[in-house]
């Protein structure tokens, strides 16, 4: 029997709009791009040009320090377009689909060498940084989280459907490199999830953000300085588990199309970096909407010409709601807006009311003045508040003691939703890793 | 509008203002920031201000009838006109109103113009905190002076609210108390309003003079049943809002229902209070049971309102039980032990201000300890 870990802080927001369980195939939009700052941390070098034809797996670009990380072809045909922003920036790299979808066909044994080939090892992020993992390191533990518990989230039980021996076949291959540890809801009851093999399986049991694969290793076994992890998102063990079982690419994802603007929120069949045109058509409500590559909490806002983010399990579409005028907001009860202050009247409603909430930040940026909001969302054995002010003031010692290096951005996404001073701690959080791992280098 | 006040239009000298004003009109529209959550919760430091602000009007609508109440107590006037009573009070009270809201807000708004950043909310509960913390006989001017004294040295050098080490409105209490002592306690003739304001109210003898409960306390009188009886709904001479406990408890309830203010604190706070008043029961010249510190005074309305303030308590969750049992120690500690101050809530709060941070410091340093002892063992 598997581990139970409860949890008691977070939150859970019951946003409208729910990708209904069951599988749309999605017309093919013939253009895909790999874009360089889905991947923290990357300094990316193309090696390809304008024209060349590639296979699905042959690299776009590489990682500059480490040339073996390579950023691999979702599909095969033609490389349209490198693109490039001010100062020669990389931002992505189109491939004009030829409809073939022929791959390369990987035949090593080592495991290592199979992932960076495939282009698997440019999914996987470590701990400390959140950032592309390092393949000279070697990690104490590969972590996988086995559920997303955000907001209009993949449910990734619907989608290991039918590919539970992939899956298993992924798991197995990365216990090779490094123990690995599975965390798993305790709504998830899968066999493939909870009898997972050549794993230790962890059951979380609570609240947003339980799923995060950050609260679950503070809990497992949290990091010390100088140790390194691993973390690999779910859905990407079963992109390597396919290469393990056919030696090639498969970058397909099972993506939840959700959110309240959506017409009929459900799932579809989709290649990582794929154009979200031909998804988003027709299905998008008009008018001032807010499309986002991820879920409400952790997503890139993108439009509805953008492309699928590498690590998107799921496009949302919220209102925008800038031309929302809200008189009085300080006083009027406004029913239909959901917040965890009694303040306002959600309590009354309970947790079965689903709402419609739009991006607006509704209120000023304030210096931290409420005391112990991000503690009670915030499920680490972490001072979230005195980390937050150990980095904007830049105190490098003092976020090293705090524990800076157990956490990544997307694990303050819950508390930036609560915080009454409209803090953007997700960023914050992200300089400071940014600033502590070049003083470290 | 708009573009009149944005940079290098006709009235940005009023930017802030404008800022300020439209805000409060409005919700504000920005739309989530890149890289951060793309929806927020509805909570805003314009709600949470404004839920202060409606938790002090029952102490504040009572504090005003009281001034009425002593007034027509003092002159022997008709005591069944109660909404008389009220008027007079709301005459001698609006103006103090006025002047801390104007004064502080001024400063708060030229502030925000000059480091080009918004009006911070901070003020609007200060702002009435302060009248309701000081005899009724306190002159405009100084108050005035006190307000502008603690915006700018208690609140703004230290960059706004937020960032504050001193609770601003004590801090405005406490340069009254030691720069004008006759205007705050004196001889005892402060506390009940003497003149007829616009025809409302009485005149009352020159040679009266009525001293709080707590003062008869200190000089070793003893205090009758019907005091705390009054006490208790707040029909006793004090400053404008500290009076009543019914009041400030219901101010109390909806701040701990909102959660805007921490039970542990508030709580803690009467622990520790009536834990040092039982001990010191019977000390001294004093002759007040443990639990009358808390309906005398501003024992309740300290608790309730300003020991509670986010910024100046400790932010620790264990911390605000120490923050707060020391505050109730030290206010009934200075009470009943200093026969020169009759009230110790205003220093025990200030000191522990003080300390606040090394309470954290102390919880914070053990969670640092754990992680590096992680470290090392492995």
């Amino acid at each position: 029997m598997a581990k139970v870990i409860k949890l008691r802080k977070g939150l859970d927001i019951n946003l409208k709009g729910k990708a209904a369980k069951e599988t749309a195939s999605v017309e093919c939009p013939g253009e895909y791009a790999l874009c360089p700052e889905d991947f923290t941390g990357l300094k990316p070098k193309v090696v390809v040009k304008e024209g060349d034809v590639v296979k699905a797996g042959d690299a776009l670009f590489v990682d500059k320090l480490h040339p073996e990380v390579c950023f691999v072809s979702p599909v095969s045909g033609v490389v349209s377009q490198v693109e490039r922003g001010d100062r020669r920036k990389l931002l992505s790299v189109r491939v004009k689909c030829d409809m073939k979808f022929e791959s390369k066909v990987f035949k090593t044994d080592d495991v290592k060498a199979l992932l960076l080939e495939s282009g698997i090892f440019g999914m996987i992020r470590q701990r400390p940084y959140d950032t592309v993992a390092n393949p000279d390191e070697t990690p104490k533990a590969i972590h996988v989280s086995a559920f997303n518990s955000m907001p209009l989230a993949q449910d990734f039980e619907y989608v290991l459907n039918g590919q539970e021996a992939e899956f298993q076949a992924g798991l197995s291959a990365l216990s090779k490199i490094a123990p690995v540890n599975l965390g798993v809801s305790s709504k998830q009851s899968a066999k493939a999830l909870t009898e997972a093999k050549d794993c230790t399986v962890y059951v979380f049991d609570g609240p947003a953000p339980a799923g995060n694969v950050g609260v679950q290793i503070n809990h497992i076994d949290p990091i010390n300085k100088g140790e390194v992890v691993w973390t690999l998102g779910a859905e990407e063990v079963i992109m390597f588990g396919r290469i393990l079982k056919t030696g090639k690419v498969d970058y397909s994802r099972t993506i939840a199309l959700a959110g309240s603007e959506v017409k009929a929120p459900k799932y579809y069949k989709v290649k990582v970096g794929q154009k979200l045109s031909t998804l988003l058509a027709g299905q998008v409500a008009e008018g001032d909407v807010r499309v986002i590559n991820g879920n409400p909490m952790t997503g890139v806002k993108t439009c509805k010409d953008g492309f699928l983010a590498a690590h998107a399990t799921e496009v949302t579409a919220i209102p925008e709601g800038a031309e929302a005028d809200e008189m009085l907001g300080w006083i009027m009860p406004r029913f239909s807006q959901f917040s965890t202050h009694r303040s306002y009247f959600s309590w009354l409603f309970g947790s079965k009311k689903e709402y419609v909430l739009d991006s607006r930040i509704k209120g000023g940026e304030r210096h931290m003045i409420m005391s112990g909001e991000y503690d009670k969302v915030f499920p680490m054995d972490i001072y979230a508040g005195y980390l937050i002010k150990a980095i904007i003031t830049g105190d490098i010692d003092r976020q090293e003691a705090l524990g800076i290096y157990e956490v990544a951005p997307e694990d303050f996404a819950i508390a930036e939703f609560v915080c009454s001073s409209k803090l953007e701690l997700q960023r914050i959080v992200r300089e400071g890793l940014d600033i502590l791992k070049k003083e470290n280098a | 509008m708009r573009p009149h006040v944005q940079e290098g239009g006709k009235f940005h000298a009023f930017h802030s203002l404008y800022d300020g004003l439209e805000t409060f009109a409005f919700v504000p529209n920005t739309t989530g920031r890149k890289g951060g959550v793309n929806i927020h919760d509805a909570i805003d430091s314009k709600r949470i201000m404004s839920f202060v602000v409606l938790a002090l009007l029952p102490a504040l609508f009572f504090g005003m009838y009281n001034v009425g109440y002593q007034n027509a107590l003092a002159a022997g006037g008709d005591m069944t006109d109660h909404v008389g009573m009220f008027l007079f009070g709301l005459a001698a009270v609006l103006p103090k109103i006025v002047v801390s809201y104007i004064v502080g807000l001024g400063i708060e708004f030229v502030v925000a113009q000059w480091k080009k950043e918004e009006i911070q909310e901070g003020f609007l509960v200060s702002g009435i905190i302060i009248p309701m913390i000081v005899p009724v006989n306190t002159p405009l001017w100084i108050l005035a002076l006190a307000v502008a004294f603690s915006v700018i040295f208690a609140k703004e050098i230290f960059g706004g609210t937020g960032m504050n080490i001193f609770n601003p409105a004590l801090i405005t209490r406490a340069f009254l108390f030691f720069s004008y002592p006759s205007a705050m306690t004196g001889d005892d003739s402060v506390w009940v309003a003497q003149n007829t304001i616009f025809g409302l109210g009485y005149n009352v003898p020159d040679t009266f003079s009525a001293a709080t409960p707590l003062g008869e306390a200190t000089v070793g009188n003893a205090i009758p049943c019907e005091t705390i009886c009054n006490a208790i709904t707040g029909l006793i001479p004090g400053s404008i809002g500290e009076t009543s406990v019914i009041a400030i408890g219901l101010g109390a309830l909806l701040l701990l229902f909102t959660g805007i203010a921490s039970w542990k604190t508030m709580l803690s706070v009467f622990v520790g209070g009536g834990l040092m008043g039982w001990l010191l029961e019977g000390v001294g010249g004093n002759q007040l049971e443990w639990w009358h510190h808390f309906v005398l005074g501003g024992f309740a309305f300290g608790a309730v309102f300003m020991a509670t303030d986010p910024v100046t308590s400790a932010r620790t969750e264990c911390g605000k039980y120490i923050y707060g049992f020391l505050i109730g120690v030290v206010a009934v500690m200075v009470r009943v032990l200093n026969p020169g101050y009759p009230e110790g809530m205003m220093l025990a709060i200030l000191l522990m201000n003080l300390f606040a941070p090394l309470i954290d410091y102390v919880f914070v340093q053990k969670n640092i300890s754990k992680r590096a002892k992680r470290a090392i063992k492995k």
